[in-house]
């Protein structure tokens, strides 16, 4: 699929991490032109959080600096398998936000017409809808009865090992090296320019560097000497065992935390909540986990007769506004991508792009011209949710 | 992960609530020269280090007090729990 390269002296571009980055790489090569490139990869390709998550996309934002990106990765998205020639098994079978209540109703009737408004596609169904739809949800919960939904018709998921396998691919064929097993231990910073940085294989020079490395920002960021406003938590996510198919797509509980869709292969797959605690263990406890199972009881009563084959942790890089940071720094020639909080997959091809657009332009993409490293200190912030500077609530 | 609580013992830290990084104790002065940037490093920027963490807990299905627990953030292991209080007082606030 693609070569294993020794690094070379010098490159034009270097990428760390290979999950965004492997499409920030690919677009640099294929829209930008600049094809001496290396991505570094600590582990193998896949290994990091490209194969921790949901496989969720969807565009359902309401903030204006947040919808047009996230619209654009779905545009993306629906053109990617024709862009690289290679099946990733992009399946819109949709995405139902369910609403339990007259004032969710109408929050959610105002998220839609923001999604309309950058392009997006959006319907509020009502209840008789969703019963055609799914007949299996607890109308008639006594705390949360599903009173409607808002439903993203081109939300659904892909087959996450594919995007980055196709990236890779793409990006391998237009002369991109893929460096696998390459640690990044520290950058050549002189005089405030970034021109290159130290490795498990040895020193690699380069004019610019892109760090995307999600999860674990902090800790390769304090290399540069820099203090991020970033805390790395845990999410943890479930399969169950096959099943035949029942659900028509990506399902979400609106009154607790709790999101579902049915893979491929017939597994239920389902998260919710952060843990809370800062971590970097990569797995999560007990209580989570009730969590996560409570809720989909409230919604679902027959997952209860599914078994669990498989759950696991993943590194999410939260930010202190839920939202991410594609931007330079104070140090010339380095460069930054992080902060996706629980949103990372389904902002992986504009962020590759948006990235490669910064890489090569020296100026934010025109849908990322907000996700700035200085939108703290300028009171900027792109809060979602409205929860203010509190990462494990975002 | 079991909080062994200074005061009542052994407690499960779903009993807790988690604020954050312990340095959050240490509010800088409005008054400073520089307090606009103290703040803006006090309120956003963290060290979010990968092993041991000192943060901050809440025990609002207990006592109500806040403990300060230094903890692994690589292996979860709690190391040591202290009052925040006492670390606030000691610290002259």
């Amino acid at each position: 699929m693609w070569r294993d390269p020794e690094p070379q002296q010098h490159y034009d571009v270097i990428i760390i991490g290979a999950g965004h980055g492997m499409a920030a790489a690919y677009y640099l090569a294929k829209v930008y032109g600049i094809r001496k490139v290396a991505v570094l990869e600590k582990g193998w390709l896949g290994s990091g959080n490209t194969g921790r998550n949901t496989t969720i996309i969807r565009s359902n934002y309401l903030l204006p600096d947040n919808e047009p990106f996230y619209e654009f990765s779905m545009k993306l998205w629906e053109g990617l398998e024709q862009d690289f020639n290679f099946n990733a098994m992009v399946s819109q079978r949709g995405i139902l936000n369910l609403f339990h209540s007259d004032p969710q109703r109408d929050a959610f009737a105002r998220r839609g017409n923001s999604m309309l408004l950058a392009g997006a596609d959006a319907v509020l169904l009502d209840e008789n809808l969703i019963r055609k739809m799914c007949p299996f949800l607890d109308y008639e919960n006594a705390r949360f009865p599903v009173k409607g939904a808002l439903w993203q018709p081109r939300g659904g998921t892909v087959r996450h090992d594919a995007v980055v396998w196709g990236y890779a691919r793409g990006a391998d064929r237009l002369g991109v090296d893929i460096i696998q097993n390459c640690e990044v231990t520290g950058f050549d910073i002189m005089d405030g320019i970034c021109r290159g940085v130290e490795t498990t294989k040895g020193a690699i020079k380069a004019n610019k560097v892109g760090v995307s490395v999600a999860g674990s920002s902090s800790k390769v960021m304090a290399q540069a000497g820099m203090r991020l406003p970033i805390e790395s938590h845990v999410l943890q996510a479930f399969v169950s065992e096959g099943l035949k198919p029942c659900l028509p797509g990506v399902i979400t509980f609106g009154a607790g935390h709790f999101y579902v869709s049915q893979s491929d292969k017939g597994g239920l797959v389902f998260g919710g909540d952060l843990d809370g605690y800062n971590s970097y263990a990569q797995r999560g406890n007990l209580p989570t986990v009730e969590d996560v199972c409570e809720g989909g009881m409230a919604i679902m009563p027959m997952i209860g007769k599914a078994r669990l084959l498989r759950m696991w942790g993943g590194l999410m890089d939260m930010s202190m506004d839920g939202s991410p940071i594609i931007d330079k720094t104070h140090i010339s020639g380095l460069y930054f991508n992080g902060g996706w909080c629980y949103g990372g997959f389904k902002a992986t091809p504009a962020s590759g792009y948006c990235m490669a657009h910064l890489l090569a332009t020296d100026e934010p993409h025109h849908t990322a011209n907000a996700f700035r490293l200085d939108r703290f200190s300028k009171g900027l912030m792109i809060d979602e949710k409205g929860v203010g500077a509190q990462p494990n609530l975002h | 992960m079991i909080i062994e609580h200074p005061l009542l013992g052994p407690r499960d830290a779903a009993e807790f609530v988690y604020l954050g990084d312990a340095s959050l104790i240490a509010r800088p002065d409005w008054e400073n020269p520089d307090a606009g940037k103290e703040f803006f490093e006090y309120l956003y920027l963290r060290d979010n280090p990968e092993g041991m963490h000192r943060e901050l807990w809440y025990h609002e299905q207990g006592d109500r007090s806040w403990l300060v627990v230094t903890r692994n953030t690589l292996t979860h292991e709690i190391l040591n729990v202290e009052l925040a209080r006492q670390i606030a007082l000691a610290m002259g606030r």
